[in-house]
């Protein structure tokens, strides 16, 4: 799709912005409707969209798949870390009102550390499915 | 501090491995960190069981959110069982792996193969531990898309198929249970086990419960394979990689079953299960034809895998034999059976793993005449088919004692008989193998492989011997299985 103009422009300008709102889902999550797993799932398509017009391999050498995979499962060590922290710290597995100072502010950073586990691994897991999907012929 | 935390530390030891296995690049040190995993794991299900029989009841308010409101971990002495089943199979296969995997797995896939494997474990001791029915759904779902995964890891390229098969009908069996948990959400609102059992009895008259505990009943025994919803399982255990093989059969269908057991005596009461609705009249039938068939089927198979397989389907008929009786003997005898039939089924299918590693094969004619180049393996084997059998001073003598004890008390006569007579049925399929291994002609293959490696026969032989420990002194599992039915039949945990 390289050949089409207007595809690539289009594409140019929209990436930035939808990265960027997968951010705002990210942290507006615990004040309106978001969250990490809707974040990561934008964030995911954002890097889609420029694989799909600007072709697998740029989009590898933005995002290498190595990358991805890490993604994939460092989230899941972000969430899970976050709950044993929380556990040396005194409190249940993933009670984050011990995490800071006062239970209000803990509980805020605590469900923001954990959605961006979720964002991370959410992300990771969606550009993994599609780079194998999309690379399939290729490595063979 | 660590006390409090057992219950937590059950399920997020082996998460934690799960994730780092993968992310590390070494095989060896990915084993490493799942085999830690898995003996933390074994760790706390030990000292969660112990506290129970102490007495305790052991509750855990995840992320400090009260019970009926958050999710909560509970242990009675009903899971605290499973999850020493599942956790203390996990480590002795997790050891078995080690060699045996780096035969069978693509070496690039290994680190991602310990990834799903702690997944899986992590999966099915999550469906122990917790009290709260949605709850049960996700690590349900998280054990089996592990498990899909590690059965298409076999080297076998039916292996794809028949993990693509399991991924259906396991997907259909789960969308059963979450429309039965969402059906219960509807008519009480609560999703917390003890509060749902608190909250049903003044609904028993409502259709909608009614239907909940169909779906929750057609969901879960398609999970566990009971008769004519097993077509999956045979398949999935032959193709899988061995030591896959050896952790799913000893584990996974028992977990089903523990929640086919939770729901009926806990969540729904022994008064709706078998008195309103008689459940007693239809699992009974469905057991025994499971039982008789699936034996029978057993005979005629050459790959040894599969054979084991089936009979695997015929021993869930024996446990699901044992909860139809719905009496403290029925129930011993089932979560008995439980805990004995992971011992034998371990056992077995890692001696297979053995064969596989060394020959490559476990079609009846690939092992013919083994029994003198690799003696222990075919000495595990035959100790293991004995306790299948039911032998005394093996545990599945003490599980079919306690069976026939059962419905003996039932005044089912023909019942008794039969569960004797079906043993012989396994005598004729274990026979077959045994003839074939010690009296066969070795083929040209058979006549040059030696002993399988010591890292093999450790863990092999951990479980035969557990096998005659348990079947010799057997006053540890009857206690735990008797305090268990007797909470089952006793209400809300």
């Amino acid at each position: 799709m390289r050949d089409q103009i207007i595809l690539r422009i289009a594409a140019k300008i929209l990436v930035g912005p939808i990265l960027l709102f997968a951010l705002y889902v990210q942290f507006h999550g615990d004040y309106g409707p978001g969250g990490g797993f809707q974040a990561g799932v934008i964030f995911a398509a954002g890097i889609i969209l420029y694989a799909l017009v600007f072709g697998l391999d740029r989009a590898r050498a933005a995002i290498p798949t190595s990358i991805v995979t890490w993604c994939g499962t460092l989230g899941v060590l972000i969430f899970a870390g976050v709950g044993v922290v929380a556990m040396f710290m005194g409190g249940n597995f993933l009670d984050y009102g011990v995490l800071l100072y006062d239970a209000e502010h803990a509980q805020h950073i605590g469900i923001l550390l954990v959605e961006a586990g979720v964002l991370v691994t959410v992300f990771g897991v969606m550009v993994t499915l599609f780079y194998s999907f999309a690379g399939r012929r290729r490595s063979r | 501090m660590i006390a409090a935390h057992l219950p937590a530390i059950q399920i997020v030891a082996p998460l934690l491995a799960a994730a780092l296995c993968v992310l590390v690049p070494w095989k060896r040190v990915s084993w490493g960190i799942a085999m830690a995993g898995a003996v933390t794991a074994f760790a706390a299900a030990v000292g969660l069981l112990s506290r129970v029989l102490g007495g305790e009841d052991i509750r855990y308010a995840l992320g400090g959110w009260a019970a009926p409101w958050g999710i909560e971990y509970r242990v009675d002495a009903v899971n605290g069982l499973v999850l020493l089943i599942v956790a203390g199979i996990g480590v002795v296969v997790t050891l078995f792996a080690l060699t045996s995997v780096e035969r069978e797995v693509d070496e690039r896939r290994i680190p991602l193969f310990y990834g799903a494997w702690m997944l899986c474990l992590c999966g099915l001791l999550g469906i122990a531990i917790t009290g709260d029915a949605f709850n049960i759904f996700v690590f349900l779902e998280i054990s089996s898309l592990g498990t899909y995964a590690l059965i298409a890891m076999g080297s076998d390229r039916r292996a794809l198929v028949s993990a693509f098969r399991y991924l259906i009908m396991g997907s259909i069996g789960a969308s059963f249970i979450v429309i039965g948990i969402g059906l219960l959400y509807v008519e009480t609102g609560t999703l917390n086990l003890a509060d749902l059992a608190e909250r049903l009895p003044a609904l028993y008259g409502e259709r909608t419960v009614l239907v909940a505990f169909a779906f929750l009943t057609v969901g879960t025994s398609l999970k566990l394979a009971l008769f004519p919803l097993h077509v999956w399982l045979p398949d999935a255990y032959a193709f899988a990689p061995s030591a896959v093989t050896g952790l799913i059969a000893a584990t996974s269908t028992k977990v089903a079953v523990y929640v086919l057991l939770r729901f009926f005596f806990t969540v729904f009461g022994v008064t709706y299960s078998f008195d309103e609705l008689s459940l007693g009249m239809w699992l009974l039938p469905l057991a025994l034809v499971a039982i008789f068939t699936m034996s029978l089927v057993a005979i005629f198979q050459r790959n040894i895998k599969r054979m084991l397989a089936y009979s695997s389907v015929a021993q869930i008929g024996y446990i699901i034999l044992g909860i139809s009786f719905a009496s403290v003997t029925g129930l011993t005898a089932a979560t008995l059976h439980l805990f004995n039939h992971a011992l034998m089924k371990g056992a077995l299918f890692l001696a297979l793993g053995c064969v596989m590693y060394r020959v490559g094969s476990v079609h009846i004619d690939a092992l013919r005449g083994l029994g003198r180049r690799m003696p222990w393996t075919m000495a595990a084997f035959t100790a293991g088919g004995l306790s299948l059998i039911g032998v005394p001073l093996t545990v599945g003598f003490v599980s079919k004692w306690y069976l026939v004890l059962g419905a003996l008390e039932q005044g089912m006569w023909p019942v008794a008989a039969l569960v004797l007579v079906t043993s012989t049925l396994a005598v004729v399929y274990i026979w077959r193998v045994v003839e074939a291994v010690y009296f066969g002609e070795p083929s040209a293959r058979a006549d040059s492989v030696s002993e399988a490696p010591l890292r093999l026969l450790v863990p092999t032989w951990a479980l035969i011997v557990a096998n005659l420990y348990f079947g010799i002194d057997a006053s540890l599992t009857t206690n735990v299985a008797g305090q268990a039915a007797r909470a089952l039949l006793g209400g809300a945990p």
